[in-house]
């Protein structure tokens, strides 16, 4: 146990035993040594706290239990704000790259899925163990964390000392937990520490657990000489020019070889100079720690007896070094200047992006050359075998779905898919799998690794079943992943696996892992097991389930039944309704069991399902109800959550008479729990009282006179409203006592704190009373408590020094609900109003105008016009104002007046205001924008002869510039505008203005005019624009004719069927578009045509359409996608002119055209009609030569 | 090629839709076959034609109405030998 724990347990044994012996290994000056009577890192902290639980040592320093300076810091809660969670900011310092690795987002407890181990051992290549295997390899797992604990239990009892040298030797008397063991007792004490407990086990264990634990010590030269006759010397190393002296040069040790570089950066070592001495010739460089330790050294350490070297398993090769990898060479020997040829390796080489036979990739990590270096060494594929090829195939194809670019991913993938079955499920899995494990994998690659399993697991059906328990430790940690779609796939890689193994494999496979001896491997399970039952049925799982809860075994099996229990209604919603009896019977004996977390899991269970049925299904929860209520009298603390939690739940789907009973029984404890100052019960006990109150049972009388005077006395606390989650959970408990007590009861005990001194406090208040005014109304709220609402709603306003909408919402309700009864205070509240306009601070400016927009309502329904008209004329002179915030907002408030009392009524008179607007529509605010074109269009709308003709053409300029807005309301509204503008004052100079627009270089904003000029063609009837618009086609220019296409097919499609009586008009133009050499061109045209042509059918305009369809239908084999989309829908809005029959003639010219190119959009054309108007074209169906054929019906004749 | 893929796809879901649509690879048979079944189909489901092709043949509208399912099968004879 190294580090500084162990130096103090030392020294705390030094002062406890008062032993006069002096350790050897401790140097015997304390005072120079640091090694004194006290620790001097003695009231430091020793770690840095990493978890969430690390409050919990603010208490040093504090005399008791007071601090005896002020505390003049962020609470631990505030400086953690930003660390985790929603409101973490990114650390800048970790790369992007990094970022998008999704170990780097996860949390300890998800990292834990590092922990398993994919193949397990003992498990062949092409399979799983068996039942037998897996159920006891658990259970020598199990033994061995109880070991490990049982071990580290007595070491921190400080028992096992075995530095003291005490003479227990002689002593023969019984060793206890805490004093060291004589001697004898352990006479091997190097070994590994449980395999003095293995002596039951059996050999079992000796086998492959050694393997990887134990440390394959050295034992003489002789024997690591004959190792290197092993694969190990098949290395490159071997190959090296002195590999014939290899015999009598001192051997490196194995390990070695694995980190021997291909083609190493220094010189091969000579063959006589050890480690050792080639370090020693630099002694300025490396010191001897960093060397690798020789045989020489090994042999030294380990005793000769007792130790054998292994021989390394059979199908071992040391892994394939990363090119460029970190790792430092076997016999390095500290920097060399390299030369020019050397190799690739230490050079810093790129990473390859072309891999043979793969193509180019989006990307390749060093991580990957793990998995696919192979494909980089340049082997012959001609002397390989069918399985070698194979394998590399697949590498290939999985690099190219992980790595490559979306077209190469595709193909691999369906590649993948097809050939599934013969590539097999061994050699796809056993390459797949290892890939998910990798820690530096990021998202978008894990996506498409889970889609090949998906993919495959399709094909391969029921030959995934060796397979199984890997794909599960594989995909079971993507059920807890923080990302919600990454756990949907999970879901459904998982219940395609359970469909295809077949439930009896799923359980057999899953069972061992029930009562795993590690917290997240069993969670896991859970998970996937709920996921198995939705897959499968609930029906087939229900008693396998019944069985694993009633595990008498081991409290972690019940435990994990009860935890599928739960998952499955979390799952699965209120589809368990069929099965919720046996699913309860379930978890019910759990309520009583023995061990705490039984309990508590069978208490969420019960919740879940509850929450899952709700409302249904209160009689399968009978059984229950009595242990449940009686279990919650007996409970404390976390398990009184949980119960209370259930209870919470199940109080709901009971009817009226029970409820109230059950409520009454339950209450005295959960009013006893609101004084707890633990979060999670407070949560709890929040929404045990929230749903309490929302059942029928629970009578408001009752609520006032035994829980409300509790619940505010504990939760309308101002400490309450700086968590924002308890924050929102008091308003929504408030709300629903509220239902049910009465507004003026509940509104009355918090009204108060409107005023208090903290702003949080008093906004969540106001949001309460906002919540519940808006709901309830105000019928019951009597003169006096409407007085203190009005008061302190204002004080709240008057305070309020954040800017956010809460306050002015609230304001605004309780004004709005008062109605009427508000009267009394308006002039108080226009005076502070009025007083704010002028305030110093925009904010208060921008609130108060807020406000105004708010409450005109309330005030024009008062009678209070004067006032009104006070409040705008007062607007009207802030409209200079220069944040644009405010501006914006004061425009809003003046719109929302100008609403209430009309046009003719407003002060000043809209004459004066409308000049001063005509500046602000300059301004490029959006806020700003909005609010003006909002007011602008009103006036224009209601009382355009109020303004000179000629400030509207020079509103008209102005309002060009805001058809570039980036907000598409701001720009509809500046087109409206111009309509009602353009009705005001004749279309005439409106039209000019736009037209002379049409020039103009942006895309967006000649569009934005045509789309004005169908406005306005629209309002002011088409006969008054088109002579005008036509005539601009005239001009020799591209974009203004297109300009005036595209406004005709505005106006086309807004004016529906008025179009009949200009289509002879605009044919000549029509006809001429479409015969353009410009693509565009025939494109726009081609729109006015479908717009013209829906607009006229079945109004005799068949002519001209037939007319246009000749000129359209040359442009049929046209490839760009607008253009022939275009192009096909206006040919459809012919067919609908002109009937299907007319059309159809066209058509089957070209069905059965040699060329396929003509085919191809003729038969566009064909299933186009034939989905709108199949059963028209049954009369045009053409007589086909061959008899067979022949429709002899239609030679009926009478 | 994604383009060619989509619009493959689109049209296969045409196709699952209405039967009756093709493409540049339908060959006569098939159109005709689907013409001539769309044609019983109209006729059926237009009582004023069923009624008067019935009084063109002399035969009750039940019996022109079987008549005319049965000719849904196979309509324009059997499909031809596909050519190797």
């Amino acid at each position: 146990m190294p580090g500084p724990r162990s130096g103090k347990k030392y020294s705390a044994r030094d002062d406890a035993g008062g032993s006069s012996k002096a350790a050897l290994t401790e140097a015997f000056d304390k005072n120079l040594y640091d090694g004194g009577g006290t620790d001097k890192y003695a009231g430091y902290d020793l770690t840095i706290p990493a978890g969430d639980n690390d409050d919990e040592m603010d208490d040093e320093g504090a005399l008791n239990g007071r601090k005896l300076v002020g505390q003049y810091t962020a609470t631990s809660a505030q400086i953690d704000e930003f660390a985790r969670g929603d409101t973490a900011e990114d650390d800048i310092l970790m790369s992007r790259e990094k970022q998008a690795q999704i170990a780097s987002r996860e949390t300890e407890y998800q990292q834990r899925r590092f922990d398993r181990r994919l193949s397990p051992d003992g498990a062949d290549q092409n399979g799983a163990k068996s039942y037998k295997d897996a159920m006891k390899e658990r259970e020598f797992e199990r033994e061995e964390a109880r070991v490990h604990k049982v071990i580290e239990q007595r070491e921190r009892d400080g028992g096992d000392m075995v530095l003291d040298h005490q003479p227990t030797l002689k002593d023969g008397e019984t060793v206890s937990g805490d004093k060291t063991p004589p001697m004898e007792e352990k006479p091997r004490k190097n070994k590994r520490r449980w395999d003095d407990n293995a002596t039951g086990e059996g050999p079992a264990q000796a086998g492959a657990e050694d393997v990887d634990m134990k440390d394959p010590p050295a034992k003489k030269r002789t024997r690591w000489l004959a190792d290197d006759a092993t694969p190990a010397a098949a290395t490159p190393e071997a190959a090296t020019p002195g590999a014939d002296s290899d015999a009598d040069k001192p051997a490196r040790s194995r390990w070695d070889t694995t980190v021997r570089p291909t083609a190493g950066p220094v010189a091969p070592q000579d063959g006589a100079e050890g480690t050792s001495s080639a370090v020693a010739a630099f002694p300025f460089g490396v010191d001897n720690r960093n060397a690798p330790l020789s045989d020489e050294q090994l042999d030294a350490m380990f005793p000769i007896e007792g130790y054998k070297i292994l021989e390394p398993p059979p199908g071992y090769e040391p892994r394939p070094r990363p090119v460029g990898g970190q790792m430092l060479p076997a016999g390095y020997q500290g920097y060399l200047v390299p030369e020019a040829d050397s190799s690739l390796a230490v050079m810093g080489k790129q990473l390859p992006t072309d891999i043979p036979g793969v193509g180019d990739l989006q990307f390749f990590k060093t991580e990957d050359m793990k998995y696919f270096g192979k494909l980089t060494d340049g082997a012959d594929e001609n002397d390989m075998n069918v399985e070698e090829l194979k394998e590399r195939k697949i590498m290939r194809l999985l690099l190219k779905v992980k790595n490559g670019t979306p077209p190469m991913r595709k193909t691999a993938l369906r590649h993948i898919t097809d050939n599934a079955r013969q590539f097999g499920a061994a050699a796809l899995f056993n390459q797949i799998l290892p890939l998910l494990m990798e820690r530096t994998l990021e998202d978008q690659e894990r996506h498409l690794l889970v889609k090949v399993i998906d993919r495959v697991l399709y094909k391969l059906d029921d030959l995934v079943r060796p397979f199984v328990h890997k794909i599960l430790v594989v995909i079971e940690p993507l059920l807890i992943d923080q990302d919600y779609y990454a756990r949907v796939e999970g879901r459904e890689i998982i219940s395609n696996l359970a469909k295809a193994a077949g439930l009896a494999h799923m359980i057999s496979t899953m069972r061992p892992d029930l009562d795993h001896q590690d917290e997240y491997v069993r969670n896991t399970t859970a998970r996937a097991f709920a996921v198995v039952a939705s897959a499968l049925g609930i029906p087939a799982m229900v008693p396998f389930l019944q069985a694993v809860c009633r595990s008498k075994k081991s409290w972690s099996a019940r435990h994990t039944g009860v935890k599928i229990v739960q998952q499955i209604p979390i799952l699965m919603g209120c589809a368990i309704l069929p099965y919720l009896k046996g699913l309860v019977e379930c978890v019910a004996d759990s309520l009583n069991d023995e061990n705490n977390k039984v309990r508590m899991a069978a208490a969420l269970a019960l919740a879940a399902l509850a929450e899952a049925a709700t409302p249904y299904g209160i009689e399968s929860f009978d059984p229950i109800l009595n242990p449940l209520w009686t279990g919650a009298r007996r409970q404390r603390g976390k398990n009184l959550a949980c119960f209370l939690k259930a209870i919470g739940y199940i109080v709901p789907l009971m009817d009226e008479e029970y409820s109230n009973y059950y409520t009454g029984q339950i209450m005295e404890i959960v009013i006893r729990e609101f004084q707890s100052p633990d979060e999670e019960m407070k949560k709890v006990v929040l929404k045990v009282v929230s749903q309490c109150s929302g059942t029928i049972g629970v009578t408001g009388v009752y609520l006032r006179d035994s829980v409300n005077a509790e619940f505010f006395r504990n939760f309308w606390v101002r400490r309450m409203a700086l968590d924002k989650r308890n924050y929102r959970l008091v308003i929504d408990t408030t709300v629903d006592l509220a239902k049910k007590s009465g507004v003026s009861e509940v509104v009355g005990r918090i009204v108060g704190n409107m005023k208090d001194e903290t702003e949080a406090y008093r906004k969540m208040t106001v949001e309460t009373i906002d919540k519940i005014i808006s709901i309830l109304g105000v019928h019951d709220v009597d003169t006096r408590l409407e007085e203190r609402l009005i008061d302190g709603v204002l004080v709240a306003f008057q305070e309020q020094s954040i800017e956010d909408p809460i306050v002015i919402d609230g304001f605004a309700t309780v004004v709005n609900a008062l109605g009427e009864r508000t009267k009394t205070y308006l002039p108080q509240i226009v005076e502070v109003v009025l007083a704010r306009l002028n305030n110093r601070s925009a904010t208060v400016r921008q609130q108060a105008a807020d406000l105004i927009s708010r409450i005109t309502f309330v005030m024009q329904k008062c009678d209070e016009d004067p006032q009104l008209v006070r409040l705008g004329q007062a607007l009207y002179e802030y409209l200079g104002e220069e944040y644009p915030e405010v501006l914006g907002s004061i425009l809003g408030a003046l719109r929302a007046i100008v609403t209430v009392v009309g046009l003719h009524a407003f002060q000043p008179p809209i004459k004066d205001l409308l000049p001063r607007l005509t500046p602000i529509l300059r301004n490029r605010h959006e806020k700003v924008q909005e609010n003006t074109i909002d007011l602008v269009g009103r006036i224009a709308d209601r009382g355009a002869d109020l303004v000179d003709p000629r400030e509207w053409m020079r509103i008209c300029f102005e309002l060009l510039e805001m058809l570039k807005a980036h907000k598409k309301g701001i720009r509809r509204a500046a087109n409206n505008t111009f309509g009602y503008i353009a009705k005001a004052i004749g279309p005439q100079d409106v039209l000019a203005t736009l037209l002379h627009n049409l020039r103009v270089q942006e895309r967006q904003s000649r569009v934005c005019t045509a789309v004005a000029i169908g406005i306005v063609a629209e309002t002011c009837a088409p006969f008054t624009v088109l002579p005008g618009l036509m005539n601009e086609y005239r001009v020799p220019e591209l974009n203004v004719q297109n300009g005036v296409l595209k406004s005709l097919s505005f106006m086309f499609e807004y004016i529906g069927d008025m179009a009949k009586d200009y289509i002879y008009a605009v044919t000549p133009l029509l006809e001429d578009a479409l015969i353009d050499r410009d693509q565009v061109h025939r494109q726009t045209a081609a729109a006015v045509v479908k717009h013209m042509a829906l607009g006229c059918v079945g109004l005799d305009c068949e002519d001209a359409m037939l007319h246009l369809l000749n000129l359209l239908w040359p442009n049929l084999f046209e490839t760009s996608p607008h253009v022939i989309d275009r192009i096909v829908e206006a040919i459809e809005g012919v067919r609908n002119a002109i009937g299907a029959p007319l059309v159809m003639n066209y058509v089957w010219a070209g069905l059965f055209h040699p060329a396929r190119k003509v085919r191809h959009p003729y038969w566009r054309l064909y299933n186009d009609a034939y989905v709108q108007s199949a059963d028209a074209m049954v009369p045009a169906y053409p007589d086909v030569e061959d008899e067979a054929c022949r429709r002899h019906e239609l030679d009926v004749f009478i | 090629m994604a383009d060619k893929l989509r619009a493959q796809q689109q049209l296969e879901s045409l196709q699952a839709r209405y039967i009756g649509t093709g493409s540049a690879d339908t060959t006569k048979f098939e159109w005709t076959s689907n013409i001539a079944r769309d044609s019983l189909t109209s006729y059926l489901g237009h009582p004023p034609m069923l009624q008067y092709i019935s009084i063109g043949l002399g035969q009750s509208r039940e019996k022109t109405r079987i008549q005319l399912l049965e000719r849904m099968i196979q309509p324009v004879g059997p499909p031809p030998e596909p050519k190797e």
